[in-house]
């Protein structure tokens, strides 16, 4: 069999259950980044407050999620998760293990992880805005919400472009971990596919080619959003 | 005089840490009273001003805009204001300009402008427009209306700052060293859009160290010392015989 057919979409070919594997990891990561997303910002919020408390709390989550291997959180979340379930299940009298889908643990696990690099951006971008412009904001008679609104929120996205593309690129080789669950990821099928096959070179090379467009691609995206974001800014005057 | 008073502050003290930095100021502003606010840095011209739309809030004291008090409780033992929504109302009727601008980055000069009477005040988008395009022209800043702060020069931003806070219709203009952060050609162009706001009759508080303006535009200095009031009176009195030997040695150092 020929490479054609080995890589194509005919009956004996894998390109269809590679490309399905790809989307599984684009919407895995998508997915997780979007939590992240939710996470990050409330994270942010919390180290940035003043109550000390909250400081610490937010610290702590940003601290474990950074410094602790990612494999270990997916397994942590996968297996935790699952005895978790499968004790609640015991509790409502359904008998047996309860496995937590993995999509659902992995989306879940690389969320966290992505949710620590997440707040740290957000946190930064906070911090790059001027403190004038906010007092400004206050003089006019802003409200806290009209501020963060107005003034915070659309500036800390505009800050914040280049660091989640960053985080972006990172989950989505993150989610590969997600494999170990079995999730038929872009990952898990390059594996399947090259084992049973037994043609290695070929298929780790193209499942590494599927990852490559999809960070490329993704990069290509995210450059464009901070070439719009920054009409504003000082350096975007040659650009006009 | 019979005008009404537009601003009254009585006692205001504040420190911060040990440092006592306004010790008792009291004063009041009526109707068209351009008031100029001189003094050393560290006199404590600049908390003074801070502290009348509570971007600091004084220890003890008390402000009356426009024969609104605002209302203070004691919490934790500190004084801080009795309703968020009381301050945020006064402060839309008080015009603040700051020394470096803080025109909003990502608003065109225009946005800028608007964003208050829109979203504050919660008027007609059409009517925002229509003014903020009349007081961009007045400022002299309308062709720069579709620009970004960042692409004017310092003398723009600041009048398009000005025109943003008037945008509010304030009451009382609080201006913040508006002259401080320009390169000396700018300093002209910002110092006639506040001299033709005080011959229009605005109501203005002004921290400055520009002799000129405190001497020919005011009605009224102060010069403020180590957290109190050393000097009030008309300009005459004060850049006459009436200024204090402090005073004096004040305005020696501006050669004037």
């Amino acid at each position: 069999m020929g490479i054609v057919e080995t890589l194509g979409f005919g009956q004996t070919g894998w390109g269809g259950l590679l490309l399905m594997g790809a989307l599984m990891t684009l919407c895995l990561t998508l997915t997780a980044l979007l939590l992240g997303a939710v996470l990050g910002a409330v994270v942010a919020a919390a180290k940035l407050s003043q109550n000390r408390a909250a400081r610490t709390a937010g610290g702590f989550y940003t601290t474990v999620f950074r410094g602790v291997p990612e494999l270990l959180i997916i397994y942590l979340v996968y297996f935790g998760g699952s005895s978790a379930l499968t004790a609640i299940g015991g509790y409502f009298g359904v008998e047996g293990f309860l496995g937590l889908p993995s999509f659902i643990a992995g989306a879940l696990a690389v969320g966290l992880i992505c949710g620590a690099y997440q707040a740290e951006v957000y946190r930064g971008a906070f911090l790059a805005i001027p403190k004038g412009e906010l007092e400004a904001a206050q003089a006019i008679g802003m409200h806290r919400l009209l501020r963060f609104r107005r003034i915070i929120a659309p500036q800390v996205l505009r800050f914040a472009i280049p660091g989640i593309g960053n985080v972006w690129q990172l989950s989505l080789k993150d989610s590969a971990l997600v494999s170990v669950t079995g999730l038929a990821d872009l990952m898990r099928t390059s594996q399947v596919a090259a084992g049973s096959t037994r043609q290695y070179f070929l298929f780790f090379i193209a499942g590494g080619c599927l990852y490559l467009i999809l960070t490329s691609m993704s990069d290509r995206l995210f450059a464009l959003a901070e070439r719009r974001a920054s009409r504003s800014m000082p350096a975007g005057i040659g650009q006009i | 005089m019979a005008s009404a008073t537009r601003l009254s502050v009585r006692n205001i003290h504040k420190s911060f840490g040990t440092h006592e930095v306004l010790r008792g100021i009291s004063l009041d502003a009526h109707d068209g009273d351009v008031i100029s606010l001189l003094g050393a840095s560290g006199s404590g011209k600049s908390t003074f001003l801070r502290c009348i739309n509570l971007l600091e809030v004084a220890d003890r004291g008390e402000i009356v805009v426009d024969g609104e008090r605002i209302e203070m409780v004691t919490k934790n033992g500190r004084n801080v204001p009795a309703s968020r929504k009381q301050v945020d109302r006064i402060r839309a009727e008080l015009g603040m300009v700051f020394q470096s601008f803080n025109l909003w980055s990502h608003m065109t000069i225009l946005d800028n402008v608007i964003e208050g009477p829109l979203h504050v005040l919660k008027r007609p988008r059409a009517e925002c427009i229509a003014e903020a395009e009349a007081l961009l022209e007045k400022v002299g800043i309308a062709e720069k209306r579709h620009a970004y702060p960042a692409h004017l020069s310092g003398g723009q931003q600041q009048r398009a700052a000005i025109a943003r806070a008037l945008a509010m219709k304030p009451k009382v203009m609080l201006f913040d060293e508006p002259t401080s952060a320009l390169d000396p050609e700018l300093v002209g162009e910002v110092l006639r859009v506040m001299r033709s706001l005080a011959e229009e009759g605005m109501t203005m508080l002004v921290v400055t160290h520009e002799m000129s303006f405190a001497r020919n535009v005011s009605n009224r200095v102060i010069f403020m010392r180590s957290g109190e009031i050393d000097s009030d009176g008309t300009p005459e009195e004060l850049f006459g015989k009436g200024g204090s030997p402090a005073f004096r040695q004040f305005i020696g150092t501006f050669g004037s």
